[in-house]
């Protein structure tokens, strides 16, 4: 079976062109099935290996940098690619990592990268000594990751700093799916370098941009859920015809479909949204809000769907399914969570009022 | 099976000739409100007709704004006429006469009519001064269109119908139908074979509009009996007996409309008002939901109505717009009703709300079942998938 290539975005030449990079580097080292049966995680080291040598990790790093200087709206199709294979190393992650750190000038390192914070409550201080003070958790990939890009508060305003991995305590769990999660602790830190965050750049407008990167994965392995599970429906033989010959299934598919449609719609206007702004304006929350909250929501409604038409197979461990329903789900825990995003979103709504709602929505 | 599973929704933003039209059309809608001819907050406006505000609208180039210029059309594209459509919609405002002849009497007319009907027919159109009704359910058979029996037979330079559409919203106030009707048997190889679309003056001797009150107490569809009415050849729209192969272009066009999911808007604006600026925890997150699902869909719609301007058919796409929206579009009132439950009873807005609730809960029902049901829209996009 091939995998499906999104229609998402309105590509570029160059957004294709990275998209089929990263599609044919995760058609050979991350095939669903192929990874699924593998008996121990070498092949993430090579499947890392392989988007580093790429350039997709670094992708949204300056050329001058080190990085692959990929427009915002590229990156996101390589994300979209890779929710499709339900990415199980942090690409997201470091490429955020990479972003965040261009943004205030600093050089990323290479090798996987984190996020912190990555929850809307943690906060971490910079005391004037340049030492780093705080507790955050939810971090994604946070045992791998060999660096970490932090925003941090300090005297003079929001930071951002680098710190190698070592100079804070680390707990680490797994979330649904199994990749790893830390809890990050901070005791009078030092990073590597420390730059003030520009102007604008706050950590809402970072989870914000956390939460896009989410929504568009989540859109990517919804792609992928929709394609398994029409071609499971088709070939599944039950009272002597494929299940999809049944209305009832046909109607869950279309439902699923729905789903789909929604989240991918949703996580493509929020990306081309903050691929074109230059600031965090309302206009920019309502499109990141509502990519998280719809996303989130697309995931749940179509795991359930795609569950229920794959019946037991698709609750085994030999099935690839839950690779792509356990990673949805646990996203959705990530970069704030959606009723996060629906208090911080209807807080505003109701803050600007009534008669500039629709102004709002029509803008968009 | 050939499975097709790939969805396409390109991220369209209107462009800026759109936003200085919606600018003028906000201008002009607010001095209709001023001067009192409807109100934004009273949904009862919304499925009203009114002649003098429809001519008005047509003064301004509004209606049948995409099509040729001589046939009075403005050949403004596909992207501004949703503008229009979803201010005019959001606002309430008193569009039911020239609605459905904008919408989908006059593209179909354009398409399928003999050039002399179009030049008769769709200036008036563009001057707000006929409405339209669409004539395909019937007593036997709604959603299975192809079931119809209403008969026309040939006779001498045109066709005698006999038989009963319903369900038919405007025939009392309509000036033209576009009917659908049985010319020939189905075939056993296929079923949908042997119907054909006909323009009918509701002036016709012969037509008889009996009124079918709704659960609301209001009057809007009704039951249409021909006997024995002529329709001259030249009033055949498209192929005899091939009317099957017209319908699904249309589709997009009618399904993914910002009016398959603003139905009820006027219920969140009121919640917002309601709940003032600064709500509860739950509210502020219930409420940031539905925002939620309303960006999203709009974001659909409007990428469709790109799409349709771009020259494509998203059938499945426009099919999934409907499904969504109009499901959506039913439950919230019954969510915003949830939300309010604990607002203060003396908040300056709560019998507006209460009202409009009141009002929205009766018409829920129909908006899964108008212009196709979700039943019938989950067959197509099963079709889509290339499940059928």
């Amino acid at each position: 079976m091939g995998w499906p290539r999104g229609g998402n975005f309105n590509v570029s030449e160059s957004g294709k062109l990275v998209g089929e990079t990263a599609a044919r580097i995760f058609a050979d080292f991350a095939d669903p099935g192929t990874v699924n049966r593998a008996k121990d995680d070498a092949w993430k080291q090579a499947l890392w290996n392989a988007l580093a040598d790429a350039g997709l990790t670094l992708a949204w790093v300056p050329e001058e940098a080190g990085g692959a200087g990929a427009s915002l709206a590229d990156g996101f199709e390589i994300l979209g690619v890779a929710g499709r294979f339900a990415v199980a190393v942090p690409l997201a992650e470091t490429m955020l990592a990479g972003w965040l750190l261009a943004r205030a000038g600093i050089a990323a390192p290479s090798g996987p990268m984190t996020l912190v914070p990555a929850r809307p409550g943690d906060s971490i201080a910079l005391d004037p000594g340049g030492s780093l003070t705080g507790r955050a958790g939810g971090v994604p990939f946070a045992r791998e990751a060999r660096h970490l890009a932090v925003m941090a508060k300090g005297a003079t305003g929001a930071t951002i700093a680098l710190v190698a991995a070592g100079e804070y305590r680390l707990t680490v769990h797994r979330n649904l799916a199994g990749d790893t999660v830390g809890e990050v602790t901070f005791d009078r830190a030092d990073p590597l370098q420390v730059a003030a965050a520009p102007a604008g750049l706050t950590q809402d407008a970072l989870l914000a941009m956390g939460a896009v990167v989410r929504s568009v994965e989540t859109a990517g392995a919804l792609e992928t859920l929709l394609k398994l599970t029409v071609h499971y429906a088709a070939e599944r033989v039950a009272f002597e015809r494929p299940i999809a010959k049944f209305q009832a299934v046909q109607h869950s598919l279309a439902r699923l479909a729905g789903e789909v449609a929604a989240a991918m719609t949703a996580a493509g206007s929020a990306a081309d949204t903050i691929a074109s702004s230059a600031v965090f304006d309302d206009a920019v929350l309502l499109e990141a809000a509502s990519a998280k909250i719809r996303s989130a929501a697309a995931a749940e409604e179509g795991a359930a769907i795609a569950h229920q038409v794959h019946g037991a197979i698709g609750f085994t461990k030999e099935h690839i399914l839950h690779r792509f329903t356990l990673r949805m789900l646990a996203w959705r825990d990530d970069f704030g969570h959606e009723s996060h995003w629906a208090l911080v979103l209807g807080n505003r709504i109701a803050a600007r009022g009534a008669d500039a709602f629709w102004p709002l929505l029509a803008s968009r | 099976m050939t499975l097709t599973t790939d969805l396409r929704f390109d991220q369209i933003r209107l462009p800026e000739e759109c936003e200085a039209l919606r600018r003028e059309v906000r201008a002009f809608l607010a001095e209709e409100v001023d001067a009192g001819t409807f109100d934004p907050g009273q949904p009862e406006y919304g499925d009203a007709h009114d002649a003098e505000f429809s001519r008005r609208v047509a003064a301004k180039g509004w209606i049948g704004m995409t099509w040729p210029k001589k046939y009075g059309g403005g050949e403004r594209s596909f992207l501004e006429r949703y503008v229009v459509t979803e201010e005019f919609r959001v606002a309430n405002a008193p569009v039911r006469l020239h609605f459905v002849a904008d919408r989908q009497s006059g593209p179909i007319l354009l398409k399928y009519a003999p050039e002399h009907i179009k030049m008769e027919v769709l200036p008036r159109i563009c001057r707000g001064e006929v409405c339209f009704v669409i004539g395909m359910s019937e007593p036997g058979s709604g959603s299975d269109l192809f079931a119809a029996k209403t008969k026309a037979t040939k006779t001498g330079n045109g066709w005698r119908v006999n038989g009963t559409k319903i369900w038919t919203s405007n025939a009392h106030i309509a000036d033209y139908m576009i009917g659908l009707f049985r010319t020939s048997p189905p075939t056993k190889e296929n079923r949908r074979h042997g119907l054909t679309q006909f323009l009918v003056d509701m002036k016709t001797p012969g037509i008889r509009v009996n009124p079918i009150y709704q659960m609301t107490g209001r009057h809007d569809f009704n039951e249409v009996v021909f006997e024995d009415v002529f329709v001259p050849d030249d009033h055949v729209l498209g192929e005899i007996d091939g009317a099957w192969k017209q319908a699904t272009s249309e589709l997009a066009y009618e399904r993914s409309g910002p009016e398959r999911f603003l139905e009820t808007f006027y219920v969140l604006i009121e919640l917002i008002r309601a709940l003032g600026p600064s709500p509860d925890v739950r509210s502020a997150e219930g409420l940031g939901r539905l925002v939620a699902q309303l960006h999203t869909l709009r974001r659909m719609s409007v990428s469709v109505a790109g799409m349709l301007q771009a020259g494509q058919e998203p059938v499945v796409e426009g099919s999934i717009v409907k499904d969504l929206g109009t499901i959506w579009e039913q439950k919230l009132p019954g969510r915003v009703r949830e939300l309010a439950a604990f607002l203060d009873p003396e908040a300056t807005n709560r019998m507006t709300l209460e009202e409009q609730l009141a009002f929205a809960a009766t018409i829920a029902p129909k908006l899964t079942i108008q212009g196709g049901t979700t039943e019938v829209l989950r067959g197509i996009i099963a079709r889509g998938l290339g499940l059928r």
